[in-house]
């Protein structure tokens, strides 16, 4: 088990690479679908055997899906606590999802732009990550796996009301729709609230980095839309997608304030978390993520390339950041280290990997 | 703006629910929306939804299902209430009034439009999405009925499932 989990290790997922469309103010794009198998009871009614009912039934489906071929199949009651906590970290899973791990599973697929939670609220919840302004891209993928999956298994389906879910709010298409945005100049010029709440105006929702219910930090904002019933999954992909647009277009343009009117303040400001990064003894998650957007924004607008040591050797691209999103946090740097870690470690672990990888001599 | 919990924080979570054109909102600081986690998400708006729908619960057919029990799982009506979860795929027909009704300002519309296990199995008549003619006879009854809200929704899917016709072939 634990086994495959380090393979992972060795390479961020695809949706890391920092490459696509506006790679530089989006980070992922995704798209998740609910869905259930006809007749068995919903976690709300699931007993021990029905739940190793749906797991035996998805294992066994696997096969018959062309999607998939040498996907992973995981049961997460066999995993250590920082095996799970290090697929959250990779958003391979929820953190719901491994609150009570037993008879849960997550199925995932090579370079992990696909993943499956087995007994999550839904008997599947199905995930497509890409790098960068892709849902149209990402639905795609989505469609072909979600055909494949409903000829290998009986969805539960009704010609009205569409795929039938646990929670009658995701009744219809089952889709959620979401976009990981780096907006540090909208959070700079003080206009992200003003941003945010149009947007929920028009019924979207925003969260920070690890999604549900967590903080925004490190000026990263994870926008979601939802209308399942009444509206066709490619209605919705174009909608999201059209608000994303406007939403890169104000922090585009409230970057170009920021040079235009404060180039020295704003260099300054992203120079001075570089050198905390490159030379801190100890960094926790939180500072980190804030520190390391700032170099991202620095890579991003081109401030930041040339200045350091020699390309390649000073770490400063925009691969190289994300990479460091993704390492830093706790489960990563514990797997890195090989053992369990306190908090204290961590934090001056998680300096030590930093300073390396920007290429500090000590 | 203020978190709406502790009332101290700024509230930079913004949850919103649109029903039959109605907003409402919560608004969170980090730390609450932590804290509240997932039960945010999951409850907030389905609980308004709920109760909202036991105002109006005094007609007789929904009173009328609240012991009503899905066959397949053994959930009643008035437990759903409770949780706001389904039991399984066979309590949608079990409970189809009031889920109809439920269903309908949860999401504005009564009628699935997005894609179906059938048209991957490439027969798309046999158990998708509802064929023209069904679609049809659909639009009729709700406008015998006098429901037009529903008959605006129909008439909008019908006009965009001739448009797809149109565009064949294709899968
Ligand atoms: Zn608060
Ligand atoms: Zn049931």
């Amino acid at each position: 088990m634990a086994d495959e989990l380090d393979a992972l290790l060795k390479h961020p997922g695809e949706w890391l690479r920092g490459v696509g469309p506006v790679a530089d103010i989006v980070m992922s794009s995704r798209i998740r679908l609910a869905r259930n198998l006809e007749k068995i009871p919903f976690a709300t009614r699931a007993t021990d055997e029905s739940q190793a009912k749906v797991l035996t039934l998805v294992k066994e489906a696997l096969g018959r899906v062309p999607s998939l071929e040498r996907a992973l199949f995981l049961e997460l009651g066999g995993l250590t606590e920082v095996d799970r906590q290090f697929l959250v970290e990779r958003h391979l899973v929820s953190r719901e999802h491994v609150v009570n791990p037993e008879h849960k599973a997550v199925v995932i697929g090579e370079g992990e732009a696909i993943s499956i939670m087995v007994n999550e609220e839904d008997h599947l919840r199905i995930q497509v990550l890409q790098s960068g302004l892709s849902l149209p891209e990402a639905w795609a993928m989505m469609d072909t796996l979600d055909d494949e999956l409903s000829q290998a298994l009986p969805y539960a389906f009704s010609p009205e009301w569409g795929y039938l879910t646990c929670c009658p709010t995701n009744v219809g298409t089952g889709m959620r729709g979401s976009v990981m945005l780096h907006l540090p100049a909208l959070v700079i010029t003080k206009q992200i609230n003003k941003v945010l709440h149009a947007i929920t105006k028009l019924g979207l929702t925003a969260r920070g980095f690890y999604g549900e219910g967590t903080e925004a930090t490190g000026n990263f904002f994870q926008i979601s839309n939802q209308v399942a019933l009444g509206r066709s999954e490619d209605e919705l992909v174009e909608n999201l997608q059209r608000i994303m647009k406007q939403v890169i277009e104000n922090e585009q343009s409230a970057r170009q304030t920021l040079l235009s009117s404060g180039r020295v303040q704003l260099e300054d400001r992203l120079w001075r978390a570089y050198g905390l990064l490159k030379h801190a003894r100890t960094m926790s998650s939180v500072e980190t993520l804030d520190l390391l957007s700032a170099v991202r924004l620095g890579v991003d607008l081109g401030l930041m390339a040339n200045g350091a040591a020699p390309a390649g050797g000073n770490g400063l691209d925009r691969t190289a950041v994300n990479e460091l999103f993704l390492y830093s946090q706790p489960a990563h740097l514990q797997k890195l280290e090989g053992k369990a870690l306190s908090v204290q470690e961590r934090d001056a672990k998680r300096a030590e990997l930093i300073r390396k990888r920007l290429g500090a001599k000590q | 703006m203020v978190c709406e919990l502790c009332k101290q924080s700024q509230a930079t979570v913004h949850l919103t629910e649109i029903v039959n054109e109605q907003m409402s909102e919560l608004h969170l600081c980090e730390a609450c929306a932590n804290q509240k986690g997932a039960q945010v998400e999951s409850h907030f708006g389905l609980a308004d939804l709920l109760s909202g729908l036991s105002d109006f619960g005094k007609t007789p057919e929904v009173e009328e299902v609240s012991s009503k029990a899905c066959p397949n799982c053994g959930m009643t009506y008035e437990q759903f209430r409770k949780v706001g979860r389904l039991g399984c795929s066979e309590c949608y027909p079990a409970f189809k009034r009031s889920l109809g009704t439920l269903l309908k300002r949860i999401h504005g519309s009564p009628v699935h439009v997005g894609k179906s296990p059938a048209r991957a199995a490439g027969t798309k008549a046999a158990k998708g999405a509802p064929s023209l003619p069904e679609l049809k006879r659909k639009l009729e009854k709700a406008i015998k009925d006098e429901a037009f809200e529903e008959a605006a929704a129909l008439r909008d899917v019908i006009r965009r499932a001739e448009h797809e016709e149109h565009q064949k072939p294709k899968k």
